[in-house]
Order: structure tokens, then C-alpha cells, then sequence
């Protein structure tokens, strides 16, 4: 089939939001409040994106626990986790304004768990001086989006359901000013004209075969931004959460909580030992407790005790399990243990984890309320993407922001736990005022150019034109296959260059997909159509890996397994001029003196 | 026990009918996994929603030996038939496959009056004890699926009843902003006279159907029902009303604060063609 | 319709487009393959039974109370309080008696009003009977028997929001009951002791608390319709006690029901002189 301009409907918007998660929803609350006409699109059904999935608790100081916490302490604990790679003033403005985001869900009907005074509660996380965490039981994700979504309800944003952006579009002057997608039910296609468009469409685990995310996380915004020429920063950065399930091997990956840990939880390899104690990196180590005596006695008490190292950063814990199963010392499913069993009365284990609990008894047939869990690294989030102003999330193309997972930057080159929910309202919020500015500045009407649209339009299409070609599941399996393989937790140059090549072979593959069946609510089409981001979202994580000659937080290098101070001082850009894909090191921006001095007790 | 047959309902708005798939057993498989399994090799067409795979999203909701349910949490060991039969939510209109039309759920969201707060205390913020919240609590964690609304006879057996009844979500949706410690709205005369709270028999099938166990029936519609009896029919009720010189919201008052009145969307602007059951 | 339907009150309806092709087969009321239909055959057997056994009891008027020519005080639950003309005749010495002098049938007629009506609208019952009886629906994911529906917005169905009075009355039922129980301890002529009958009674009555207090009405009006519980303490902790009981709501509803008709049978069985009512000490 070929497509005609006339195939195409269209629909015009101030703001463009695409992605309906916390970020999105956020963007959307502040345009709609600004009386702008704002559509949301997402690609599944609206309060299902992956937000929901978040379980441990939104990072704020609000310092209902610990009077003592503020904005320095979380700012201090931030750049630390990113081993320094951050956008110091993304940190900044994410730690200072985290308590008035996480209040204003509040105000909005979120019912977060109360301390005794009737003020919100707060649980330790890995990599947090102190207790941090709002949360609600294990489920603070779902209670956000929820909020979120309420709230979008109640002002009349516009939220199309189940449509998948391919391209976005620029006008002759290079202003992103319009997107064009189709509709999953129907397979027609859609046009959305926007003055401004905000991409928040989240992460990008399904490029690997072990992952907490769900289908949708195919890294589509990052594809988007680098398509029309936005700088990407820290690609190689991507986190694998130390604890996800590894058995049974249908559920291999789906996320057990940090706040297993954070309640108590302990890592033990296969000879009981709680072997987190040989693995504290001398970053931590002033901070962190050497005996299990003193681990144990910090839960109840920060003030005489050191955090106990289960609670490290995720980046040390996960290559902690990874060495101990290489080691032999792992479960029998090649995990090692989680054990809550021993450390919490059942009682207290189905309160505060209920979904954990069930998960496991569900899904596993593990009770652990007696057991102890099985868990391994998982695929779980991007901290590199579209490198965006710090006060606006403009990316470097004029009319595009980005927030939330698919925006890099805040998290450096690991992200501590919590701080994603935070970074998805804190700079949501902002994207949404960056878009509102933008859009209100904008004079004219937008004229995204037709031919980019029918390309997009025509590229989408083109599996249904052939008969006999590979199916899209093999090439998913392959790639995966590939990226768990060769760019997984450990790295080295020579896998890696493996992998490009990989890669670069499937692209020649994509070519020759072809699916069955009409446009209708088609899966193997609509996988075909994601992996065009798939594959160039591979490519620029394996890029950014070969480039980055060190090992920093989630990158790390078999074959140079220190930081490197000179690539501590700079981001791996990538970008497309001209067909043109580039990558250079360009310095990092520059911590006025104030907050450098709240890193000198440092060695 | 090793082969398994699918018998799963393919169609779509013109009609359909079951095909079968015989695929091998895997340990520890859930239903959407075998699914997954069909999609890649022998039918790649084959709709079905899911997401996050971990009973959190709630997006794969079908039913599963006639029996609504989340494909992602039923495991395949449970089953006792070596033919398991899938078909799509029967309530919802079918787009294909197993993926319906849940956009009933989505308008009937825009009739209720959003969480309205009262005052903060004078630093901006709220107070709330933990008694205060556990029964809102316990709703929150709805996760969407609407199963409930599937498998709620009012509107699965009597088509009509979709116009006046928003269904068990929605009830817990209202018992959650009800019970709300802050909200100041009352939406007892809304619920009985638009919302069709008095359609529901109390038979619990919603209870039975959720993944997240929320205890539907007893702890959200019968204590609403009971607060709009509280509202309505109970004449000693009225008379302490009387007495304190408390008013109630009108249904129309409650109904003007609800989001398909205050923010119209395009959901909220479809003509509605009435039939006859 | 609904009531603002009826009155013509709807501002507008709600823009949900109806009557759209659904999936799945059209041709079966279920694909389930369990046995669904069990839960409400064995409900129409239990309450069919009780229904039969409590209108034969009731028809009687005769053997329900076991006096002082037994050296007893056992009344029949059925029969009590005993308000009607005849129980002035039958009960003898009973000090509940409170004689309706208009009433010429079996008091139990009278007296049975309210606990039927409290058990006629009890959320529980009314699950079971609209499964079991009412087929509306029979299980769930089984289609509903009947082609239409209005549930519980119209008459007589929407008289289930009494409830909370027939529990008021149920309660002071249960009051008598108590004190019947008390006087099954007296063994005219003999004193202060102890049968079987005084056991079953007593059973009863505890049973019969048990379920009433259990009753969501009672929830509701006790703590339920609160909102901060923070600032009503023993209202809250009324609450915190009953929802436990609440949630065996079903259970207890069986058990009394089935305990009601059994202490009823066995004071008749003594009454008639079939069986002895043993005492204990």
C-alpha cells in the first residue's frame, strides 16, 4: 500500500505530549492550567504506562523522619549515586523542588502512608543518607499515576489512547512542531500539529532479554529526538537493578522492590554469607557499616550505626550479585538470595510488601514469609537521553522537550532509587512551563512538512508490502539476545564491537520484515514499527559504550574497570547531522563553588 | 500433560470463532506467556493487551475458562483442563481478538466529581493519621483492569444499563473519595439517582474477579449503600439533618462539579443511541 | 431506568454508545467448566428446607414451650416474645408473655416478621437469594436468567434500604431471646441448673448477636459512615471489633439460621414428650 496525504487526518494542538506517565500527565497538568489546548498520546490504554510499576517510593527531603534531611543532603546523595556524571543543576532543582511535588500530589487525593504525627512517611532506599522515600506500601507508582490521571480527568486534557508515534516532524525552518503516529485499533494515521511537543515516553528495556519493563519501553522518545538531530547524552548509562526475579524463567526480570532492603531485607549467597560486606567501594566506605551487628542495629537507629551495604547504590549492588554467581556462590536459578523471611514477622512482611508477596506466591509459588526470594540483575533503566536544558527540558532542537526517563542528564550514570518518581513531576512540571513558554512565543499556525509525514507513513507500512520476509518476533529475539549478551552489565571492546556489528545486521534485516494479517490491532505489525527504535536505541547505547573507556556507575568495563577522572569531566554526545551519526565528549557543566564545597570531605 | 490445546476466540466486530492451538507445556508459565508463545510462532496477528506482565497494570484482562481474569496471573498449573478456553471480555465491545473497546470505563471516569480538599493546615500541608486512610487506602490499589465491570451482570447481561451505571470500578472509585479524610464533596444523591448505585444486587461477583482482592462489595457499595440510606431513607437520619441544620448535596449540585460538565472533552461529547433490551 | 430517570432529572445522558458487536461466542450463557452451579443449588436446598421446616413450626401453635409441669422454661425462638392471645393459654406462666388479645393465629406468625425481614434484607441473603433463587445472576460469568433488570432502584426491592430498621428490631428480639435464655437456667420446682435445653438456648442467643452485630448496617452505623476515624475514637474501635465479624458475615448467617430452626426442634421434641430434655447439673 502506498500512502497519500490524503490518508492522513489531522488534528492541531498547542502542547503535543507524548507518553502519558508521570512525566507526561505532569507536562499536561501545568499546559492544561495554562489554558493551552493540550493533547497526550501514549500507546497503551491511559493509566497503564509504566509508571504503575514503580513500587518503592517518590525521593523528597521533607524531613518528616529525619528533621535533619533537606534539599543539600538529597543534592549531596544524587550526585554521589551518578558518580558525579549529573547535571549538577538538574540535581539541584530536582532535590529542591521533590517535597513541594510530592505535596501538591497530596493535595491532589494521593494517600501516602502516615508517620504518627499524620505527616507522610518516609523508608530508606539505597544510596539515601536518610529515610526519603514517600511511599505508599510497595505500590507508590500505581497511587501516582493514579492521581495523575485523575486529575488530568478532572481539566479536560485529551488523552488519545493506544497510538504509536513513528516520526516526529519539523517544519521548514527545523521547529518540531508535530508528530505523525496511527492508531493501534484501527492501524489509520494520525497527524498532531503542536506549537510545542514534549516527549516523556519513558525507557528502553525491551532491547534486552532481561528487563523490569514492560513492551512499551522501546526507547521510542530517544529514537524520536535523535531522528530529528537532538543531542543524546550518556547513552552507555543504563541501569540494571540488583534484585529482579530469576525464576520462574516466564517472570525472569519483573522488578522485586528495593524496599525489600530498605525494610530489612538481606543479600545472601549461596553459603548464607551476607556478601555485600566484601564489596563496599571506598567511595562509601566511611559511611557504611563493616559488621552485621552494626548493619542491623542502623534500621532502627542512623545515628549511631552505618547504613548497612545492602543499601549501596544499586550500580555496586548488582555487580555484587553478578560476581558472586560467576564466582559459584549463587542460587540455584543463578541468582543469589533476598531474604525478608528471617528478618520480619509474616505480619509485617504482607503489610509492607503486599505485592511483593503476592507476586512471588503468585507467580513463583514462593511464600517469603518463610522463603527467601531469587533474584539477579535486571534491565532497568535509562539514565542517558536527550540532553535538555535544566530550568525549560529544551532539547536542543527548537519546539522539543523531554522529561522523565526518555530526558538525561539528572541521574548521571546511576540513579538512586526514588529519584525517578521525583524526576518525573519536578521536571514534568518544568517541561510543561518550558512547552507553555515556547508555545505562547510561537506565532503562526504549525506547518510540519508533509513529506517527512508520508515517509514516516510509507516506512510503517512498508512490512505489509511484502509476503515472504522475516518476522518481527525473530528479529526482537535477536536483538535481545545480542544486547543481554554483549552490552549487559559487564562490557568489553571486543563484545561490544560484536554487537555493533549485530546491529548494524539487523538494521539490513528490518528491511526485509514482513506481517501477516491487516492493520487492525495487528501485534506483529506493531512490534515491526517499534523496532526501528529498538534497533537505533542499541546502537547508540553501544556507541556510547565503546566510547566511554571506563567503568562509572552503570557502565562498566571488563577491560578498564576503574573511573577515569578525565571522563568523569564529560558526557558522550551523540547526535545525527546529515545522516550522520556522531559521538564526541563534551565537558560537563560547570558546580559553582557552593555546591563543590559540599563534596570536600570527599578523597 | 506435556501438549496443551488454546482454544482462543479470533474475530472482530463482523464476527468470529474459536481456533485451536496445540503448543507444548513450559514449567511455570502463565496464561499470557503461552499467549506470547502463539504471537511469535504460529499466529502473529493475534490481539491481546498486556503490559507489565506483574498483575500492576492491568491491561490483560480477558476470560479464562469463561472465568474473567488477568492472563499475566493465571498460571497455566492452575487450570485443571488440558483445553483451556480464552475469549475476549464479553461486556466491552470487541475490537479484535481478545482486545475490546474499554473506552465505557474512560467516560464513565468524566461523571464523578473530582477529590475536592478542604482547608490545609496554616504551612500549606495536610495531617492525616494512617486510621484515617487505610480504608482508601485499600481502593487505591485498583489497578484497572475492569474486570469487575466485566463480569458485573448489570451491564454484562442488560446492554442498556451502560447509560445509567458506572459499574464496581467506579463505586470504588466513589468509596475512595468518599471516605477521603480531606474531600469535602458529597456524592451520596449522584450516586443513587445518576449513577445507578441501586442497579447493583450485591451478588459479588466484582469481589470475586479482583486481582488485587479489594473487597468490593463489603467494604466500598454496601458501606455506600448504606451512606446513601443514610442520605435518603432513613427518617431518624433526616431528622438529626434537621436538627443540626446540615444540608446534602442534590445530585444535579454534585453532578455540575463532575469533569464531563467542568472540562469537556471529546469522550464526552458522543451521542448516545439508545436501544431496547 | 433510574429514579432520575422516572422523574425525568437526568441533565444529560451519559455519552456511553451502546448496543456495538461484542466478542466471544454468542450462543452460551457460560464457558465456565467448573461446577458453578453447586454454590446455588445447595443455597435453594438449605433455604427451601428452613423455609419449609420454619412454616411447619410455625403452623403449629402448639409444643413450642415446655413449662413447669416439666420442671422447664423453655420457650421456642420462634414463639418469642409471645405476644399473641394464645400464648396466655399455652405458655402458662411465662413472665414474657405480653398477650395481643386481636391475634387468634400462631404467635409465630407475628413474631417471625422480624426476623424474616431482617434476614430478607440482609446484604448476605440477598446474594445468596438473587443467585440461587433469582438466577440474577446464577454465578458469576453465567448470564443472568431474566431479560430485564433494574436491581434494587425500584418497589419492592428498594424497601432493602430498611435494613438498618429490622436490625433495630432484630436487636431488641435478641434482648428477649437473652432473657429466655436466663430463664432456662430456672427449673421450676428444682432450682437453679443447668440442661441441654438451657445449652441450645443460650447458643442461640449468643449466635443470634453474633450475627446481628455482624450485620453491615451495624458496621455502618456504629463507625462506617465516618470518615475521620482519628476523631472518634470509641466509634472507631466499635468499628475495628465488628469488621472482623463483618467479614464472616456469611458464615455466621448459616450458622444461626440453621442454629434457630434446631433450638426450635428441640423444644418442640421436649414439649411433645418425645424427647427428655437432660439436665445437666
Amino acid at each position: 500500500m502506498n500512502i497519500v496525504a490524503s490518508d492522513i487526518t489531522s488534528q492541531s494542538f498547542d502542547i503535543l505530549i507524548i507518553g502519558a506517565g508521570g512525566a507526561g500527565l505532569r507536562a499536561a497538568i501545568e499546559t492544561r492550567s495554562r489554558g493551552l489546548s493540550t493533547a497526550v498520546v501514549c500507546k497503551s490504554l491511559f493509566g497503564k504506562a509504566h509508571t504503575v510499576m514503580a513500587e518503592g517510593g517518590i525521593a523528597a527531603s521533607l524531613g518528616n523522619v529525619y528533621p535533619e534531611d533537606g534539599w543539600k543532603v538529597h543534592f549531596r546523595d544524587t550526585m554521589r549515586g551518578g558518580k558525579m556524571l549529573n547535571n549538577w543543576r538538574m540535581a539541584q532543582l530536582h532535590a529542591q523542588e521533590a517535597p513541594d511535588r510530592v505535596l501538591e500530589l497530596e493535595a491532589w487525593g494521593a494517600l501516602f502512608d502516615r508517620t504518627e504525627d499524620g505527616r507522610i512517611h518516609q523508608r530508606d532506599f539505597g544510596g539515601h543518607k536518610y529515610a526519603r522515600l514517600a511511599h505508599v506500601g510497595d505500590r507508590t507508582g500505581l497511587e501516582m499515576i493514579r492521581t495523575l490521571q485523575y486529575k488530568a480527568i478532572s481539566m479536560g486534557i485529551e488523552v488519545f489512547m493506544e497510538c504509536k508515534i513513528l516520526r516526529l516532524l519539523t517544519d521548514s525552518s527545523g521547529n518540531v512542531c508535530g508528530a505523525i503516529g496511527y492508531w493501534r485499533p484501527s492501524g489509520d494515521l494520525i497527524l498532531f500539529k503542536a506549537k510545542a511537543v514534549i516527549l516523556a515516553t519513558g525507557g528502553i528495556g525491551k532491547s534486552w532479554k532481561y528487563t523490569s519493563n514492560s513492551w512499551e519501553s522501546t526507547g521510542d522518545g530517544h529514537a524520536l529526538a535523535f531522528q530529528v538531530g537532538a543531542d543524546m547524552i550518556d547513552m552507555e548509562c543504563v541501569q540494571f537493578h540488583p534484585t529482579g526475579m530469576v525464576w520462574p524463567l516466564s517472570v525472569r526480570g519483573l522488578l522485586v522492590t528495593e524496599g525489600v532492603r530498605g525494610d530489612g531485607g538481606v543479600l545472601r549467597n549461596s553459603n548464607n554469607e551476607r556478601f555485600m560486606f566484601n564489596y563496599i567501594p571506598d567511595m562509601f566506605r566511611a559511611e557504611t557499616a563493616d559488621t552485621e551487628e552494626e548493619a542491623d542495629r542502623w534500621y532502627a537507629d542512623h545515628s549511631s550505626a552505618r547504613r548497612t551495604p545492602d543499601l549501596l547504590p544499586r550500580d555496586e549492588v548488582a555487580r555484587a550479585i553478578n560476581s558472586e554467581v560467576k564466582a559459584g556462590r549463587g542460587s540455584p536459578h543463578g541468582g543469589v538470595f533476598l531474604d525478608i523471611a528471617t528478618r520480619l514477622t509474616p505480619d509485617e512482611i504482607k503489610r509492607k510488601l503486599p505485592s511483593m508477596y503476592t507476586q512471588f506466591l503468585e507467580l513463583a509459588g514462593v511464600d517469603i514469609t518463610r522463603q527467601p526470594m531469587e533474584v539477579g540483575p535486571t534491565c532497568h533503566y535509562m539514565m542517558g537521553g536527550v540532553r535538555v536544558d535544566a530550568e525549560t527540558e529544551a532539547a536542543t532542537v527548537p519546539g522539543l522537550f523531554a522529561a522523565g526517563e526518555v530526558a538525561g542528564g539528572m541521574h548521571g550514570a546511576n540513579r538512586l532509587g526514588g529519584n525517578s518518581l521525583s524526576d518525573l513531576v519536578v521536571f514534568g512540571r518544568r517541561a510543561g512551563i518550558g512547552a507553555a513558554d515556547h508555545a505562547e512565543g510561537f506565532s503562526g499556525t504549525p506547518e510540519p512538512e508533509m513529506g517527512q509525514a508520508l515517509e514516516a507513513a510509507n516506512e510503517a507500512m512498508r512490512p505489509f508490502n511484502d509476503e515472504n520476509g522475516e518476522s518481527p518476533y525473530t528479529l526482537q529475539a535477536d536483538l535481545q539476545d545480542c544486547m543481554q549478551r554483549l552490552v549487559g552489565i559487564i562490557r568489553t571492546e571486543a563484545e561490544l564491537r560484536q554487537a555493533l556489528e549485530k546491529i548494524s545486521e539487523l538494521k539490513d534485516r528490518l528491511g526485509r520484515v514482513s506481517v501477516n494479517g491487516g492493520k487492525q490491532y495487528n501485534p506483529s505489525w506493531n512490534l515491526a514499527t517499534d523496532l526501528p527504535s529498538m534497533l537505533s536505541l542499541s546502537e547508540m547505547v553501544t556507541r556510547g559504550a565503546l566510547e566511554r573507556k571506563e567503568s562509572r556507575g552503570g557502565h562498566t568495563r571488563d577491560d578498564y574497570p576503574q573511573p577515569d577522572p578525565e571522563l568523569g569531566k564529560v558526557n558522550f554526545v551523540q547526535r545525527k547531522r546529515d545522516g550522520e551519526h556522531s559521538i564526541q565528549p563534551e565537558p560537563l557543566l560547570k558546580m559553582p563553588d557552593e555546591l563543590k564545597a559540599l563534596f570536600e570531605d570527599e578523597h | 500433560m506435556t501438549e496443551v490445546t488454546m482454544n482462543i476466540w479470533r474475530g472482530d466486530s463482523n464476527g468470529g470463532n474459536f481456533e485451536q492451538y496445540k503448543l507444548e507445556r513450559v514449567e511455570g508459565e502463565v496464561v499470557l506467556d503461552v499467549v506470547h508463545r502463539i504471537q511469535a510462532t504460529l499466529a502473529p496477528d493475534l490481539a491481546c493487551r498486556w503490559n507489565c506482565k506483574a498483575g500492576k497494570c492491568g491491561s490483560c484482562s480477558a476470560e479464562i475458562d469463561g472465568k474473567p481474569s488477568l492472563m499475566c496471573m493465571t498460571r497455566m498449573d492452575t487450570l485443571p483442563n488440558d483445553t483451556i478456553t480464552i475469549t475476549p471480555m464479553k461486556t466491552f465491545p470487541i475490537i479484535k481478538d481478545l482486545v475490546t473497546d474499554v473506552s465505557f470505563n474512560y467516560v464513565m471516569a468524566r461523571q464523578i466529581p473530582p477529590f475536592t480538599p478542604g482547608k490545609p493546615q496554616p504551612d500549606g500541608t495536610y495531617r492525616m493519621q494512617q486510621v484515617d486512610i487505610d480504608r482508601a487506602q485499600e481502593f487505591h490499589k485498583c489497578i484497572e483492569c475492569f474486570l469487575c465491570q466485566d463480569v458485573c451482570h448489570v451491564i454484562r447481561d442488560h446492554e442498556v444499563n451502560k447509560l445509567y451505571y458506572a459499574g464496581p470500578r467506579f463505586f470504588v472509585k466513589l468509596a475512595s473519595l468518599e471516605m477521603h479524610p480531606l474531600d469535602t464533596v458529597d456524592r451520596r444523591a449522584l450516586m443513587r439517582e445518576y449513577l445507578g448505585l441501586g442497579f447493583c444486587n450485591i451478588t459479588k461477583c466484582c469481589t470475586e474477579v479482583c486481582p488485587e482482592h479489594i473487597k468490593i462489595t463489603d467494604n466500598a457499595i454496601i458501606p455506600l449503600k448504606e451512606r446513601v440510606v443514610d442520605a435518603s431513607y432513613d427518617p431518624i437520619a433526616w431528622l438529626g439533618r434537621k436538627i443540626r441544620r446540615k444540608s446534602k448535596m442534590t445530585a444535579q449540585e454534585a453532578y455540575e462539579l463532575a469533569p464531563a460538565r467542568v472540562a469537556p472533552t471529546s469522550l464526552d461529547g458522543i451521542p448516545a443511541t439508545a436501544v431496547e433490551d | 431506568m433510574t429514579i432520575a430517570q422516572e422523574q425525568g432529572t437526568v441533565p444529560q445522558v451519559v455519552p456511553v454508545e451502546i448496543g456495538k458487536a461484542r466478542g466471544g461466542p454468542t450462543d452460551k450463557s457460560t464457558l465456565r467448566t467448573d461446577r458453578w452451579w453447586v454454590s446455588p443449588a445447595v443455597t435453594v436446598t438449605v433455604l427451601t428446607s428452613f423455609v419449609a421446616y420454619a412454616t411447619f413450626a410455625a403452623f403449629q401453635g402448639k409444643d413450642y414451650y415446655v413449662g413447669a409441669k416439666m420442671h422447664r422454661n423453655l420457650i421456642s425462638p420462634f414463639y418469642s416474645p409471645c405476644i399473641a392471645e394464645s400464648c396466655q393459654r399455652v405458655a402458662g406462666s411465662h413472665p414474657l408473655g405480653i398477650w395481643a388479645s386481636f391475634w387468634n393465629f400462631s404467635p409465630a406468625l407475628l413474631i417471625l416478621i422480624v426476623p424474616l425481614g431482617f434476614r430478607l434484607t440482609c446484604y448476605y441473603y440477598r446474594k445468596a437469594y438473587y443467585r440461587s433463587f433469582w438466577q440474577s445472576p446464577p454465578a458469576c460469568g453465567v448470564a443472568d436468567g431474566h431479560k430485564n433488570y433494574t436491581g434494587e432502584t425500584r418497589f419492592p426491592l428498594i424497601l432493602h434500604n430498611v435494613h438498618r430498621y429490622f436490625l433495630y428490631l432484630a436487636l431488641l428480639f435478641n434482648v428477649v431471646l437473652t432473657m429466655d435464655a436466663i430463664l432456662a437456667f430456672d427449673f421450676p420446682g428444682q432450682g437453679i441448673g443447668f440442661s441441654v435445653g438451657t445449652l441450645v438456648l443460650c447458643v442461640n442467643a449468643a449466635l443470634l448477636w453474633i450475627y446481628s452485630v455482624s450485620c453491615h448496617a451495624c458496621r455502618h452505623i456504629c463507625g462506617g459512615q465516618i470518615n475521620e476515624f482519628s476523631k472518634h475514637r470509641i466509634r472507631y474501635r466499635l468499628w475495628k471489633m465488628i469488621t472482623p465479624l463483618n467479614e464472616r458475615h456469611m458464615q455466621l448467617a448459616w450458622v444461626s439460621l440453621i442454629f434457630v430452626a434446631l433450638s426450635d426442634l428441640y423444644v418442640r421434641l421436649v414439649a411433645s414428650g418425645i424427647i427428655h430434655d437432660y439436665k445437666i447439673f
